[in-house]
């Protein structure tokens, strides 16, 4: 519902940067126009160029390797990372949102601990966890191990080069990205509001639905394109966990600009993709209700 | 009194509240009636919320029972009793338009359509806010915010409506409005109001009953009347209005009335009927406005001497501080009659003249 016009809103009145501003701003703009905007625009224009036999770039003008983009074989490979990417996303905001809303209302002086302890994995690098999921989720590893010694399986079960294992590293992978963000947002949210909820009647699902869940959605938003938008591109994650059988659009388009040095193709892919972004991020930010 | 025959809607039995070690309510009992305006008034951290918050359901006592309309709820969530609370912060819903936040209550109780749009149209009729029913709460005034907070509330026709201090962000004009506003408010609408406050003013303006709350414990409960001329405690006696606080040695004793000589001071006599048989001391509490002030001796309970120390100009009335001629200091009150005549100044030597039954034996604190 539209508000009537009435008095207008003063807070969060926008203004323009001024001089200072923009000086503040200048090394962020710099860095963007470097290593933001520069390769973009390259990729733009190798989109548009052929190669040679060698994989040499040759400057012309052409949509042919926009159409090679969109034959059956490849767009299945994209359907197919956007449908991990968004089962991903989804399992994070299932996991994450009651995490990070726990954290979020737990008294201050124990808030930053629990932080702390979501984030302290990433102090290792990245490719020592996936290795050590690789471990865990292998047919003679631990999780098999167990279920067989607990009788819960006669035989080990094959994850590891599956589906399931790109979802499981997926999700290890990106899950702090969605709980950080609802955490700010939950952070924020006055508990006098959702003390007045449950006062008015509401029990807990209800009293989420209509007040807690459109007060942090900001922070879901943020969360799920933080998460959605790289896990589409992940090429690491994939290659390792989901061996060659289960290819991406990310190692797709890693292996255009490696092994397979077709420079313009690779790029067409990765604008095609980045169109896909932009048109994820519009979609979730059009229109937020509680713009405050 | 003629409520007593009314029925109990909340009934406080006994209940204590800890958080960690430190004791915020202390074994407190309360009957409040149906339809009655009871306030809860203490100075701050005197466990006022959290009383009226284990009412409302959103803590739980670490002793004790409480009853809504007969009912033990002591450990229902707040959306199954039958009270509702208007925040200190009015706590709106951000998100929703003002029609949206008074309509919250019924769309969470399932209330046909039809009858919850009756029903917001009237509640906002009368809190006065017809033509904002569409804006959201950031774009109405203190005031209008407050009259939401408590439209959306009242539209759920609760047994029992909290209010926790929700006068206090209003400015002192506004607020003197909307105490008599929510006065007949309650009145029109019956319900029983249980309202927190620090200001004794707003307390002794509104209730029906007061209940005097000093660190975890009710002090006193009574009229607000009973509260000012009877105070049973010192702390009573100077937490609401001004009062000399005096203590005396008992010199003789006649039945009710007892002498005390007063430390520093003069003899004076007085009504005590609760005052212990074997007491020796007694500690007494007088109003500045009932010490009557002549240049003359009149007729009275009790008469002593003083001079004017000094003399504070109030407005409507003078401050004086008396000062007996054994050192005693008190302070009184008196009406500033004519701007060109006033009747005593500074300097002078007066009469003091107080009644039996101006003159109250508290207890120490
Ligand atoms: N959740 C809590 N944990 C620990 N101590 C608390 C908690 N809530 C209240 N207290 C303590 O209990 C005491 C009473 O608090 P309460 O909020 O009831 O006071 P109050 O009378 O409402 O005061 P005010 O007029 O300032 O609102 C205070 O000393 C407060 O510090
Ligand atoms: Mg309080």
């Amino acid at each position: 519902m539209t508000p009537t016009a009435g008095l207008p809103d003063t807070r969060g009145a926008e203004r323009a940067p001024g001089l200072r501003g923009w000086l503040l701003m200048a090394p962020l703009l710099a860095w963007l126009g470097a290593f933001v905007i520069a390769p973009t625009l390259i990729m733009l224009v190798y989109s548009f160029c052929d190669r040679d036999e060698l994989g040499q770039v040759v400057f012309t003008f052409s949509w042919s390797n926009y159409t090679r983009v969109f034959d059956p074989t490849y767009l299945k490979i994209l359907l197919k990372s956007v449908y991990y990417a968004a089962i991903t996303t989804a399992i994070c905001l299932v996991v994450g949102y009651p995490v990070a809303y726990w954290v979020g209302r737990a008294p201050e002086r124990v808030r930053n601990k629990l932080l702390a302890l979501i984030m302290i994995p990433f102090w290792t690098s990245f490719l020592i966890r996936t290795y050590a999921w690789m471990t865990i989720l292998k047919s003679e590893g631990p999780l098999n191990s167990l279920l067989l010694y607990l009788g819960m399986i006669s035989t080990p079960l094959d994850i590891l080069y599956t589906p399931t294992a790109v979802v499981i590293g997926l999700v290890y992978s990106y899950l702090p990205f969605m709980i950080l963000p609802i955490y700010g947002s939950v952070e924020k949210l006055d508990n006098a509001l959702v003390e007045a909820a449950f006062d008015l009647g509401a029990g807990p699902v209800r009293a989420f639905a209509s007040v807690i869940a459109p007060l942090t959605r900001p922070g879901i938003v943020a969360g799920v394109m933080l998460v959605f938008i790289p896990a589409i591109g992940m090429f690491a994650i994939t290659d390792l966990m989901g061996g060659a059988r289960v290819p991406m659009i990310g190692n797709v388009i890693q292996n255009q600009f490696g092994q397979a040095r077709d420079w313009p193709f690779g790029a067409a892919l990765g604008m095609t993709v980045l169109l896909l972004f932009a048109a994820t991020f519009w979609l979730t930010t059009k229109k937020d209700p509680s713009a405050t | 009194m003629s409520t007593d025959a009314k029925e109990v809607m909340v009934e406080v039995r006994r209940v204590t509240k800890t958080f960690d070690e430190f004791t915020a309510v202390s074994d407190v009992s309360l009957e409040i009636r149906a339809g009655e305006f009871i306030t809860l008034l203490g100075p701050s951290g005197c466990g006022k919320t959290t009383l009226l918050r284990m009412i409302s359901g959103f803590e739980t006592p670490t002793q004790g029972q409480i009853f809504i309309a007969g009912q033990d709820v002591t450990h229902d969530p707040p959306y199954r009793r039958d009270a509702n609370q208007v925040f200190q912060s009015y706590a709106l819903f951000p998100h929703m338009t003002v029609k949206e936040n008074i309509g919250f209550g019924l769309r969470m109780k399932k209330v046909p359509k039809s009858e919850a749009q009756e029903r917001v149209r009237e509640a906002i009729a009368m809190v006065s806010l017809g033509g904002m029913e569409d804006r959201k709460p950031s774009q109405l005034s203190g005031g209008q915010r407050q009259r939401v907070a408590l439209a959306r509330a009242i539209v759920c026709r609760p047994k029992v409506l909290l209010l926790d201090e929700p006068l206090s962000a209003l400015d002192a004009k506004l607020r003197h409005a909307m105490q008599v506003e929510l006065k007949h408010l309650q009145q029109k609408l019956g319900i029983t109001f249980v309202f927190v406050t620090h200001d004794q003013e707003e307390a002794l303006t509104m209730s029906d009953r007061i209940a005097v709350i000093n660190q975890g414990k009710v002090e006193q409960l009574g009229d607000a009347t009973a509260i000012y001329h009877q105070p049973k405690t010192t702390f009573v006696a100077n937490f609401i209005g001004q009062a000399n606080i005096l203590e005396g040695r008992v010199v003789s004793r006649a039945g009710r009335k007892v002498t005390l000589r007063l430390e520093g001071g003069p003899e004076v006599t007085l009504l005590a009927d609760d005052l212990p048989d074997d007491a020796t001391t007694a500690m007494i509490s007088v109003r500045p406005e009932k010490i009557l002030i002549r240049k003359q001796r009149e007729e009275s309970d009790n008469v002593f001497e003083a001079e004017i120390a000094e003399e504070i100009f109030k407005g409507a009335t003078d401050q004086l501080m008396l000062r007996t001629p054994g050192g005693l200091e008190l302070w009184a009150v008196v009406a500033n009659e004519s701007a060109r005549q006033a009747t005593v100044h500074k300097g002078d030597k007066v009469f003091c003249h107080l009644h039996f039954d101006d003159i109250v034996v508290v207890q120490g604190n």
